[in-house]
């Protein structure tokens, strides 16, 4: 086994890969760019090598870098993680040429599974179903219809070395498979510098499921049962579970073993994955092999109990797969859900900056039930503009789909984040979405349930007795810590009115508290929410920003912000003002006019004297409300000014280098 | 006897009712609430005792002998705040328009009287129209009465002006010589003349919201210390408000139970300071991290927003903070900031409420527009106010100190009792880069050692160990434990006591 690995990679996988090594006895060295110097991983392995700058392609894509950091630090061998350098063949044999270990597989079968028409070919020779079409190359429109008419609509045009929708078109007739060639190819071309396309089937309403395989250097291959992948977003996955809640056992076992036999054809020797396409009758066709660790495979480990990486540091160093296909045991159900920093309620557009606070829920571990959380973040750190923006993976483990589910809607409602927007809400009105709870997915899950995107989840009833249950119970012990303050009048002390009113976004609720006996929180209500008194238990104090407790029977948490003379509450992916009054306050409170928010001014100005450094805009572009617009520097300052809302630039006043005076206007907007 | 108090039930009804229904109902409409519903929200439930109900003017001039009204314009009285005594008055904009006589100044006085008296914090609701004209100079002796009560009060008991309406003429002088001014947005405006005057007087057409807004109080003339959406919004938050004051420049400042430990760690503090020292970052996360759980109650915090001042409480007793916005100008100290601050560090002092300063300033802003407006003897205020302060004064300095205003933000040398510096502290005369140009001026042209002259000074400054190797900083702590060490810092000083030498007062540059 080996004393030390370097991990080539950063952000939670880093992290996720330093825990797991460091169980082995292992020692681990980090590398890290210039912009993650304080990052999480490079605080938890036990050796940190700096390599160059934060973007990427100078830094964590430099070969020689990585290999440099192993000779420095006597690292025997490289994880790769995920991304980066994972599925480059030219770096595993780099590293072999440098007498170092690459934790992956041979590079053989990173290029065998690298090029998807090669892919194919394999897939083919090893009697997987791959999805029918033409693998050959098409050289012009007219032999592009002929293929299509063959395979029957509709079918896909799709750029061979392409990935993520790039060049990517689907035709419904043989007009349109005519003019999607020539589109498809161009695209190719221009993105990828290769316009070989092919063209397949095209399947409706299809869902992504994948299987985990497992290989050693002596032959071995076995199969971790399924994961499936259909809820994406912008072919970016989201939500992931394993096992899928389409498959039935024969199913899963013939998937199984056609991705063991696509492995064995490639001398597989390490974690891989083979994603397939499946259609609702539970059809299924190769899509691709991932030759690497994938995002989501905490799925698989929570069912199957077999940490992945553990064994892919062993078969690394040339162990044999002590694991048995008949042995194998799927216990249970896996959700994970990615946290990205990025803003729901804005066309999900990345959000950067300092995490003020991160408080995930507590990780639980049991052989029924877990809650994990897989992060390479913390309170105080920084998520950059230069990496991916995923903050985290919260994996769920419970006995049952339904279970795993209501675990995973708890959990999220325990994940406090502050100081960057996140797709916390999103994923928790995804949990409580019937189509989704039924299992009935497809990857255009998000497009048909969000079609006008995401504008926060509607309230049911019970969570709205939920919320004003808690904005009842904070507003009380805040009050009641109120009246304890010192310098009071002699005499009757100040009571506490029991008679409550609570607005709830723009619904209100009467409340009439009961009696409520000590500081352990309990308080009995009535709400005109609810048909019953209602017990409620908690422990909060003020301050805390998660209300735990019990309404009820049920456990809820409720998230907790203070705002002007009230909170903002979330919960089930609702977020909601709740203020809470006497009723004679709320009759006054009645009176107010109802303010519109001002009309922000067309204009952007210079919010101090400064110096113009960057315009991240052109003139007629289109900005959402959010993005960067310019840099100014002030007092040696960079101040990053940008959109108050949707607009588009109609006149750039500055440019770089321009010297402004406090309220020069920078640009318009129409 | 029955008759008696059946009478007295009748003339209680009537005076409630102000200038009646029709009055009420227009005040509702203008989005306004009528004295008394203001006063059932600032007041806990049952607690207003009402004085001088039934008083009327005394004016026959311009057929005022047949309109009287009783209340005479003005509620006034006393009630509590979360058990806390307060005096105050309410301007009833529906009886003559909330205007002033002789005798409705005569109301005011009484109850301006009693809190100097009791020791209890005075608050002023406004919604009026100036003097009352029919009476001539008997009312302008009336206002005169209320400003002298104002100043004589001033720094005895707290005093807080509510604009919730028009303001104008003779009644922005009360409130100006109040410790405090909040307004409501849209409904409120305050000038010494209004609109029709200006036009007349400077030919400049200008609305009563442009002229005297609360947005223009709060962001231009920094009249106002903050404003609010509504009545209710507005008069919940002085609520929040008047449990931050302590009663009188007697009592102690008042205390909360805190469910927040004072020796909580905060680990994220020591990432505050982001490794480029060109980037800013945010003083409020600072601050909100420090405070009992995350309360704070800004002041101005719309205007000159390079400086942020507000109470918290820390350990459930109330604190002001004063801390240099670094995300605002870098933080730099300019003449609005001075005088802001200044004016929060003496009310602070005036009441007994412990100074705590979080010091990341570049310097005092350059430039002609900042030397022609006084920035001298603006920046001498705030030298003056913390250098005069006697309380506690705790201070943290996180990465810049430059200059004077180094000397300036409660330094050790003007008594600041307990001087922390954070690693990333840097105290000098001013940045680096400045200082080695004008050591060197002879080898400016070569920039391979003009860097290298750089590099020397940032070595031998860029840091708080030369401060601290004088006594110039107490101690280096570390950023995770600044609560800690200021609730300490702050217990130990609970019992300071100092005395500026007998003087009849100061003479703070004005």
């Amino acid at each position: 086994m080996f004393d030390k690995i370097l991990i080539a990679n950063r952000g939670e996988i880093a992290c996720r890969v330093i825990k797991t090594a460091r169980r082995m006895g292992i020692k681990t060295v980090a590398v890290f760019s210039e912009a993650d110097v304080r990052a999480l991983h490079v605080d938890m392995a036990d050796e940190a090598v700096n390599i160059g700058p934060a973007a990427a392609a100078q830094s964590y894509l430099v070969v020689d870098k990585i290999i440099d950091a192993c000779k420095q630090t006597g690292a025997e061998a490289v994880h790769p993680g995920y991304g980066f350098l994972s599925e480059n063949s030219a770096f595993a044999h780099a590293l072999s040429k440098a007498g170092l270990v690459f934790i992956g597989p041979n590079p053989k079968a990173i290029e065998a599974m690298g090029d998807k028409i090669e892919s194919k070919r394999f897939a083919n020779a090893a009697n997987v179903s791959t999805v029918p079409g033409y693998l050959g190359e098409i050289n012009d429109g007219t032999e592009a219809v002929k293929i299509a008419d063959e395979i029957g609509y509709p079918v896909m045009i799709k750029a061979s070395a392409g990935g993520g929708g790039k060049g990517m078109r689907i035709a419904y007739s043989d007009a349109e498979v005519a003019d999607g060639f020539m589109r498809a190819r161009s695209e190719a071309k221009s993105s990828f510098g290769d316009d070989r396309v092919f063209i397949e089937k095209f399947i409706v309403n299809p869902r992504h499921i994948e299987i985990q395989v497992l290989g050693d250097k002596h032959g071995n291959v076995i199969h971790l049962g399924e994961r499936e992948c259909s809820i994406q977003r912008r072919n970016q996955k989201v939500i992931e579970e394993a096992p899928s809640p389409l498959l039935d056992a024969k199913t899963r076992k013939a998937m199984g073993e056609q991705a063991v036999a696509l492995a064995k054809a490639v001398d597989y020797d390490s974690a891989g994955t083979v994603e397939f396409v499946a259609g609702q009758d539970r059809s299924f066709f190769f899509l691709e092999m991932n030759t690497r660790l994938q995002v989501e495979h905490p799925v698989t480990e929570l069912v199957t109990g077999i940490d992945l990486v553990e064994q892919m540091i062993r078969v690394a160093a040339g162990e044999t797969l002590a694991i048995k296909q008949n042995s194998l045991k799927l216990n249970g159900w896996a959700v994970e859900s990615r946290i990205y920093a990025e803003d729901p309620y804005r066309n999900f557009m990345p959000s950067t900056g300092r995490l003020v606070s991160y408080r995930p829920p507590e990780e639980v571990s049991e052989t029924e039930t877990s809650v994990r959380n897989d992060t390479g973040v913390y309170e105080g750190g920084e998520i950059s503009i230069y990496y991916d923006p995923m903050i985290a993976k919260l994996c769920t483990h419970a006995p049952t789909r339904k279970d795993a589910i209501n675990q995973m809607a708890d959990a999220l409602d325990r994940f406090f984040i502050h100081g960057i927007q996140h797709n916390v809400p999103f994923l928790a009105a995804v949990m409580a979405n019937e189509r989704w709870r039924g299992g009935e997915l497809a990857t255009s899950f998000i497009d048909d349930e969000f079609p006008e995107g995401f504008d926060g989840a509607v309230a049911s009833d019970e969570v709205k007795r939920t919320l004003v249950s808690a904005a009842a119970v904070l507003d009380h012990m805040e009050n009641t810590r109120k009246r304890e303050i010192s310098g009071q009048m002699g005499g009757k002390s100040v009571q506490f009115n029991i008679e409550r009113v609570v607005k709830l976004g723009d619904d209100w609720f009467d409340v009439t508290m009961g009696v409520t006996s000590d500081n352990s929180g309990t308080v009995i209500f009535q709400h005109s929410a609810a048909d019953t008194p209602v017990e409620v238990r908690h422990s909060w104090v003020p301050g805390e920003p998660v209300w735990h407790g019990t309404i009820g029977e049920a456990t809820v948490s409720v998230q907790v912000r203070r705002i002007l003379n009230g909170f903002r509450l979330s919960h089930r992916g609702v977020e909601v003002e709740a203020h809470v009054y006497t009723r004679r306050e709320a009759e006054l409170a009645r009176l107010m006019p109802v303010k519109v928010p001002p009309d922000t001014s067309k204009k952007l100005l210079c919010p101090m004297p400064g110096l113009v450094v960057s315009l991240a805009v052109d003139k007629g572009q289109e900005v959402k409300a959010g993005e960067q617009l310019c840099v100014i520097e002030a007092m040696k300052m960079e101040n990053i000014l940008r959109a108050e809302r949707d607009s588009k630039v109609s006149i750039i006043h500055a440019s770089p280098g321009d010297s402004l005076a406090v309220d020069a206007v920078i640009m318009e907007f129409e | 006897m029955q008759d008696i108090l059946n009478e007295l039930e009748e003339r209680r009804a009537v005076a409630r009712l102000g200038g009646g229904e029709r009055r009420i109902e227009a005040q509702h409409k203008r989005g306004k609430l009528t004295a008394r519903e203001r006063i059932e929200l600032l007041l806990d439930e049952g607690s207003f005792e009402e004085f001088d109900m039934f008083v009327e003017h005394r004016c026959s001039e311009f057929g005022m002998g047949e309109t009287k009204i009783p209340g005479d314009g003005v509620v006034t009285g006393w009630g509590t705040v979360n058990g806390r005594t307060v005096y105050l008055f309410a301007k009833d904009f529906t009886v003559f328009g909330g205007s002033l006589s002789e005798t409705h100044a005569k109301k005011i006085t009484k109850i301006q009287d009693m809190a100097l008296q009791n020791r209890a914090p005075c608050i002023g609701l406004f919604d009026a129209g100036g003097a009352r004209i029919q009476e001539g100079v008997a009312a302008l002796g009336g206002y005169g009465e209320v400003f002298l009560r104002n100043v004589l009060a001033s720094g005895v008991i707290p005093q807080i002006s509510v604009i919730m309406g028009p303001c104008a003429g003779g009644d922005v002088y009360s409130p100006a010589m109040t410790d405090f001014i909040f307004m409501v947005k849209d409904t409120s405006y305050m000038f010494v003349t209004g609109p029709d005057v200006v036009k007349t007087v400077t030919n400049e057409t200008v609305s009563a919201e442009e002229l005297g807004g609360a947005s223009v109080h709060t962001t231009k003339s920094s009249i106002a210390d903050n404003a609010y959406d509504n009545d209710v919004e507005a008069l919940l938050q002085m609520r929040r408000f008047i449990d931050f004051l302590p009663s009188s420049n007697l009592a102690p400042v008042p205390e909360l139970p805190s469910f927040d430990d004072g020796e909580r760690v905060v680990a994220s503090l020591d990432t505050i300071i982001p490794a480029n020292p060109n980037q800013p970052y945010d003083m409020k996360e600072l601050i909100g991290k420090v405070v009992d759980e995350g309360d704070f109650f800004e002041i101005q915090a719309a205007f000159a927003r390079n400086i942020v001042i507000g109470f918290g409480r820390m350990e459930g007793r109330t604190v002001g903070f004063t801390a240099n916005q670094p995300m605002v100008l870098a933080g730099v100290l300019d003449s609005d900031a001075s005088r802001k601050a200044a004016r929060f560090v003496r009310f602070c002092d005036c009441f007994s409420i412990p100074l705590v300063t979080f010091v990341d300033v570049p310097g005092f802003l350059p430039g002609t527009a900042q030397e022609y407006g006084g920035l001298i003897k603006h920046g001498a205020k705030l030298l003056f106010a913390f250098a005069e302060a006697t309380v506690p004064k705790v201070t943290v300095i996180t990465r810049k100190a430059y200059g004077g205003a180094y000397d300036v933000m409660s330094s050790k040398h003007i008594r600041g009792d307990v001087n922390y510096a954070w690693p990333s502290a840097e105290i000098a005369v001013m940045g680096p880069k400045g200082a080695a140009e004008i050591l060197y001026r002879s080898e400016l042209a070569d920039a391979g050692k003009i860097e290298q002259r750089i590099k020397d000074y940032e070595d031998r400054f860029a840091n708080p160990f030369v401060a601290a190797e004088r006594g110039y900083i107490d101690e280096v702590i570390v950023p995770r434990n600044t609560r800690r060490r200021i609730s300490r810092a702050l217990n130990m000083l609970r019992n300071k006591r100092t005395e500026n030498p007998w003087k009849k007062h100061d003479n703070i540059p004005l």
